[in-house]
């Protein structure tokens, strides 16, 4: 804290809240203006734990057909969870299997299997709904051959190798069953693979440019087939075509830390789809940057900026790192947060007016 | 008299030489498969199968790396333990039991195999232990010792591996004369110090061979039915009785010894003493073997191209003389695709169970007559 002394202090604050974690990534100020408020309400106390079951960090969160919520989490261990519709505990899956080291994400394909994102093994484990596994992508990397490395000290690679991931960020599917990962944060790509896992086509590479990214850390996809990828370090949101062709840029939205398209993975139905992105606060909570973070935009596909809601903060309905959203309902927005080891259940109410009261 | 058997071995690598080129065109062989064959518990799941295989009753016996390997912090030793585990089902695939819980050597599975008496041995990669169970997971034997800390971070490359300080145990047993010359590189210490072995097979008077492996030594050590160590062979290099990592074993009914020489892309054939006999290739990067009972043995052999096991694999047939009379199966995570098949088991010689890798499963496969 000396060295604050002679130096602007929110300049130091911010320095010095920044130097304990090597992840927090730059945030910035939104640059959408006249934005309508959507009003929006929080689930009070909608997951509910039995004794001695508790969540860490919450890094993914994805419901299924039926209106099951599975959360992706970093406890003790990392952790997979399914709640009922109603957010009763209903049972743990994949409990120490090889694929779970340290949960990035999770999704729900057409067919309700569960995809589990690990950054930690560099894998995508596809569970049945059953529990089962039925498919894996990527390959942990050889314990043995892994001990040079220890304790796991990487840095950006750029390796863009077909089968294996430099901490992968998420996955989504189109309605063929074709598989899209975002990779990630030692590789800056977009990889495509088909529904038997097979690689497709990999796009990409670190920089600002078109198809280029700066930590492509959430992805998406709509009934069409479009890639949405949340290009958290560059500001934007990056619109891919099928064959992962670049179509567009969404630039002023913040730093999308997660993406979705409402309507779920398919079957393909005749609602209309939204994508939200969340312009989250930084992983490490810093006070600063509470007050223009946090917000989670509610888009047309086409970029169109409809509304946004929330805002940075542990408070119910505030947004404590909002790490995944699930928007299978337009309606109903499930997030999963870092920091207060928690997920929402959010419903958001007819938009409001603009140039209504902001929050 | 060695410069005259090298030689000797020379001349018989000269004539078989023909057979470490391509071996032309290989017919594809009918078979079907089932990825559906054992079934876990809820919150049990297979990881990388490194090791599947049968007893004379049909169970079934997995070894996997599953779960986490960990590596404890602040002590003087750093102690790793877990990420393995050992599974046993029943000949319908249902889920009998776990055995060796908690079990000091069960880190890094590398391979599993049944004995003629229905003894289950697991080979472990970084705990370079080999350990005999009887089929109700009673310990009976271990060859091999943990290192007792690992070495997080190598002090450079290339440097031997750190461990036994404490230990006393095998490394002083085999003893040199003092002055004698240097082994060739690779040869290994004499007795059941292992580096990353990868397999074990025996003959018929239950002797043990065990290959030693694709870590610093390239040998193959035979002990006796109890464990007692009788000779080694083998150093690093591509000629005759070298290996460049040696990664599987198979013996036949003759006791010949078969050895997969992973770098070299060769089957090593040596009689029990280790005398070199004869060599093949074209069977593709040799990963896993297995041979067959009966009164015609055949060899399989399954050639790995490809870590992510996406790209480049298949399983061949091979006669015990080297020429190959098919192959089946190719690269893939669908059922007849192989993903890195680490082991096979061929109890019976149309009905085999492979064990994946990267497609953390047991494969039925049962070729067509």
């Amino acid at each position: 804290m000396k060295r604050c002394l002679g130096v602007a202090f929110a300049a130091c604050m911010l320095v010095g809240l920044l130097q304990p974690g090597t992840q927090v990534s730059a945030q910035n100020r939104a640059t959408a203006t006249n934005v309508p408020v959507i009003p929006h309400e929080a689930v009070p106390d909608f997951f509910k734990n039995p004794p001695g079951i508790y969540t860490g960090e919450n890094m993914g969160i994805a419901t299924n057909s039926k209106g099951n919520v599975y959360i992706y989490h970093r406890a003790y261990e990392t952790r997979l969870f399914e709640y009922s519709p109603q957010g009763t505990f209903i049972r743990e899956i994949g409990r120490n299997n090889y694929g779970f080291a340290f949960a990035h994400s999770v999704r729900v394909d057409a067919q309700d299997n569960i995809w589990a994102v690990d950054e930690g093994t560099d894998m995508l484990v596809k569970f049945a709904p059953d529990g089962r596994v039925l498919m894996t992508i990527g390959r942990r990397e050889d314990p043995v051959r892994m001990l040079a490395n220890m304790p796991g000290a990487g840095t950006f690679h750029g390796r863009n190798e077909k089968y294996k991931f430099g901490r992968e960020t998420d996955v989504a599917f189109d309605q063929q069953g074709n598989i899209f990962v975002s990779d990630g944060y030692f590789d800056a790509r977009v990889v495509k693979y088909d529904k038997n896992g097979r690689f497709v086509k990999a796009v990409g590479t670190r920089g600002n440019g078109n198809l280029q990214f700066n930590t492509p850390h959430s992805i998406a996809t709509d009934f069409q087939g479009n890639v949405y990828v949340g290009d958290r370090g560059n500001q934007r949101v990056q619109v891919l075509d099928n064959d992962l062709n670049w179509k567009a840029n969404y630039p002023n939205v913040g730093n999308p830390w997660a993406v979705c398209v409402s309507g779920g993975p398919g079957p393909k139905n005749p609602g209309k789809q939204y994508l939200y992105v969340s312009n989250s606060w930084p992983d490490s909570a810093p006070a600063a940057a509470a007050e223009f973070t946090g917000e989670i935009y509610k888009m047309e596909l086409d970029g169109t900026i409809i509304g946004k809601f929330g805002r940075g903060g542990k408070a119910v309905g505030e947004f404590a790192t909002t790490h995944q959203m699930d928007c299978r309902d337009p309606d109903v927005i499930y997030t999963a947060e870092i920091n207060d080891w928690r997920s929402q259940k959010i419903r958001l109410k007819p938009a409001a007016r603009s140039g209504s009261s902001t929050n | 008299m060695r410069a005259i058997l090298t030689a000797a071995a020379l001349s018989v690598a000269l004539v078989q030489g023909v057979a470490l080129f391509a071996q032309g065109n290989v017919p594809e062989l009918a078979f079907d498969a089932n990825t559906d064959v054992v079934r876990t518990p809820p919150n049990i799941y297979l990881g990388e199968v490194a090791g599947v295989g049968r007893t004379s009753q049909g169970r079934i016996f997995v070894y996997t790396r599953t779960g986490h390997p960990y590596a404890t912090l602040g002590d003087n030793r750093t102690f790793y333990r877990g990420g393995s585990r050992l599974f046993e089902f029943d000949a319908s695939g249902k889920f009998v039991r776990e055995l060796g819980q908690d079990v000091y050597g069960f880190n890094t599975a590398f391979g599993l195999r049944v004995d003629p008496q229905d003894n289950v041995w697991t080979i472990d990669q970084s705990a370079s232990q080999v350990v005999k169970f009887d089929k109700e997971g009673r310990l009976l034997l271990v060859l091999g010792r943990k290192p007792e800390a690992i070495n997080v971070r190598p002090a450079a490359a290339g440097a031997a591996p750190s461990g036994e300080e404490g230990g006393g145990g095998g490394r002083a047993g085999g003893g040199r004369a003092g002055g004698a010359p240097a082994p060739p590189p690779g040869s290994g210490i004499p007795g059941s110090t292992f580096s990353q072995p990868t397999d074990v097979a025996w003959d018929r008077a239950g002797n043990i061979y065990i290959a030693d492996g694709v870590g610093t030594t390239n040998r193959i050590a035979k002990f006796d039915k109890d464990g007692k160590f009788i000779r080694q062979w083998g150093s690093t290099g591509s000629g005759p009785g070298q290996f460049n990592g040696v990664k599987a074993l198979a013996i036949d009914a003759q006791g010949n010894v078969y050895a997969a020489d992973l770098g070299n892309k060769r089957i090593q054939v040596f009689d029990g003493d280790g005398m070199f006999k004869s060599q093949f290739a074209g069977i593709g990067v040799p990963t896993a073997l297995c041979i067959t009972s009966g009164p015609t043995q055949f060899l399989y052999v399954s050639h790995v191209g490809d870590q992510s096991g996406m790209d480049d694999a298949t399983i061949y047939k091979v006669q015990l003389d080297g020429k190959v009379i098919g192959h089946f199966g190719s690269a893939g995570k669908l059922a007849k695709e192989f993903g890195v098949a680490n082991s096979i088991d061929c109890r019976s010689e149309n009905d085999l169970l492979i064990g994946e890798m990267s497609n953390w499963r047991v494969q039925r496969v049962t070729l067509r007559k």
